[in-house]
């Protein structure tokens, strides 16, 4: 089994182990649980502030427990099913986008040291990973679960048996499975550089030296910045969050794939939507900004900086997210399937074949002057190609649409 | 002993999905059904290491293909429970219990007959692909696509390819005159206004 990578696993499995295991499933639970409270709080604020308001005060110290009132607030409301819903799957929907954003923290490294211990740190005695698993299929797991989360968001919408939920829920899994394929693009740049599919190994591999000694060695710049644009449009489009939230767009379909949901269902859906949000900026964090590597300054708690620095990571994207809702305007849904497909994808498939190019010619002694040149040549006829023929068939639709309107 | 265990635990799961999508009547349900037998699957994969194909079974099926399925019941509008009582082929049913027993008999047959040729020892007979080579099942199965079956993966891209591109090329026919939406007329004509109320009678 190449299963037990964590050297937790490595040592004889006893009740210790096995508790230690335990106690990382809950804490992550926990944490998790936690940490959208304070997202959804933080998001608040923060919007509040850049529209010259005040947002949550009430309760507790800066409306810090705003979002627990909220949550109590849902829980006590009545639950109700629509008459023309599909009950079993109604009530099915609701977890099956839940489950997934669970499943997807376990594989995000959340601390570690990665400066003199290989990014493991001491509990009881015992050596271990600070993620809940680190399984050898490592990113594609994130990857399966996101293109699982697809079915809560269309089944809530079907199930719902009312028109808005279920506009709502194909235009949300359509986007979903478009974006899904540069998402994963961008990520295979990086699977690229690293050599490994696991987590971990990526961490580990950004913490090692870096280039003159003091720029750091993270993907973010060894892959060349395109595919971490990349993934951070596809992944704000993935969770359906401003500008590309076409899916529960207030003005056109009330609530989207929700809009029939209410007390402890739409809670669930409310915490994967926010859990989702988290998960993605720590991928983000893990995959190109070197995850909870960083220097470890004082040595006697060497297993507090991994987590501040993950945290430290972590905020700039959360905050990023935020920030995007208040500042950018919603695509349409042409504009929304044009930039998918017609720019990201063929970008980030470009951008592949350009580190593959380079990978490749390093291996072989190529001049990689000339590795640049013949790509950049190769990636501009392919560009003109796909523009070409995006402008025939455009020029064509129109003329056949004159022609039939007379 | 706990590879037993999860085994008959994996093919409970798929044995009850795969009843299911037959017995479902309703198509969205059958398909969630679908989606369990796939998962079932998928945990075998795991149990026998097969990490690499695991994944791709739950991204490939369960993300993508079954989400197909799943638009199209949606847009068509088959979404209800089909009649099941009446048969619109004549002599269907006897034929595919037939059908269905004889390939049960070809199944057993050749796992009952030929049961010593079905234990895997080529696979792990050694030489270059042999399991225990020290790579990890992704590199092993990347070797072998890209050298000894590259033809035949490439073949199978082209195709995939074109058949998409055959899809789009039939599907996109200009628009019939009377599909289109009516244009817009170039200049509106107000209503007439209501009479103005005069606001002296009133008083």
């Amino acid at each position: 089994m190449i299963l037990a990578l964590d050297p937790l696993y490595l040592t004889n499995i006893g009740l210790a182990v096995v508790l230690i295991a335990l106690l990382k499933v809950v804490l992550a639970f926990a944490i998790v649980l936690v940490a959208v409270l304070f997202m959804v709080w933080f998001e608040r604020k923060v919007i509040a502030d850049m529209q010259h308001r005040i947002g949550p005060n009430i309760a507790g110290p800066w409306g810090l427990f705003q979002t627990l009132a909220d949550g109590l607030k849902l829980l006590m409301k009545e639950d109700l099913v629509p008459e023309h819903s599909n009950r079993f799957v109604f009530k099915l929907a609701p977890f099956l986008a839940i489950v997934p954003a669970f499943l997807t923290f376990a594989i995000i490294p959340i601390g570690g040291n990665f400066e003199s211990k290989g990014g493991s740190v001491r509990i009881f005695g015992y050596d271990t990973y600070l993620q809940v698993a680190d399984p050898p299929i490592g990113i594609l797991l994130f990857l399966a679960m996101s293109s699982i989360a697809v079915y809560g968001v269309m089944l809530a919408g079907w199930s719902s048996g009312s028109k808005f939920p279920l506009l709502g829920s194909v235009r949300a899994s359509a986007q979903m499975v478009s974006y899904e394929a540069a998402l994963g693009l961008s990520v295979l740049a990086v699977i690229l550089q690293t050599g490994s599919l696991s987590t971990h190994e990526m961490v580990a591999d950004q913490a090692a030296g870096g280039f003159l000694g003091f720029i750091p060695n993270w993907n973010i710049i060894v892959t060349g910045f395109v595919p971490f644009l990349i993934f951070l449009i596809a992944g704000t489009a993935e969770l359906n969050r401003p500008p590309f939230d076409l899916v529960e767009a207030e003005q056109e379909l009330v609530g989207g794939f929700h809009t029939e949901y209410s007390s402890f269902r739409f809670a669930i859906f409310f915490l994967a939507e926010y859990l989702n949000t988290i998960n993605m900026s720590a991928i983000i964090v893990t995959l190109f900004l070197g995850g909870p590597s960083g220097p470890v300054l004082i040595e006697g708690i060497d297993w507090a900086w991994g987590i501040l620095w993950f945290l430290v990571k972590l905020f700039v994207f959360l905050f990023a997210f935020v920030w995007f809702r208040a500042t950018l305007p919603r695509f349409r849904y042409d504009q929304l399937m044009d930039l998918g497909w017609k720019l990201l994808i063929p970008l980030s498939l470009g951008w592949f074949l350009f580190l593959a190019a380079l990978n490749i010619g390093n291996d072989r002694g190529w001049n990689p002057g000339v590795v640049v040149g013949v790509t950049i040549v190769g990636g501009f006829a392919g560009g003109a190609l796909l523009m070409a023929a995006i402008r025939t068939a455009r020029t064509e639709r129109i003329s056949q649409e004159v022609d039939a309107h007379g | 002993m706990s590879e037993v265990i999860v085994f008959f635990f994996a093919a409970a799961i798929i044995l009850v999905g795969a009843v299911g999508v037959v017995v479902a009547r309703n198509p969205v349900h059958s398909a969630l059904f679908l989606v369990q037998t796939l998962f079932g699957v998928a945990i075998i994969f795991l149990i026998q290491d097969a990490n690499f194909l695991a994944a791709v079974q739950i991204m490939v099926y369960a993300g993508a293909i079954v989400i197909l399925f799943l638009f199209v019941i949606m847009l068509l509008g088959v979404d209800s429970a089909e009649e099941l009582d009446v048969d619109p082929i004549a002599g269907q049913r006897p034929l595919a219990v037939v059908l269905g027993a004889a390939l049960l008999g070809v199944g057993l047959t050749v796992v009952l007959v030929a049961a010593k040729g079905i234990t895997g020892a080529r696979a792990t007979a050694g030489g270059e692909h042999a399991l225990d080579n020290g790579l990890s099942d992704v590199e092993r199965i990347g070797r072998v696509l890209f050298t000894e079956y590259v033809f035949a993966f490439e073949a199978t891209a082209a195709l995939l390819t074109i058949a998409v591109i055959g899809a789009v090329v039939l599907t996109r026919r200009a628009a019939a005159a009377d599909m289109l939406p009516d244009r817009e007329p170039a200049s509106f004509e107000l209503p007439p206004l209501a009479p103005a109320i005069d606001e002296e009678e009133e008083h």
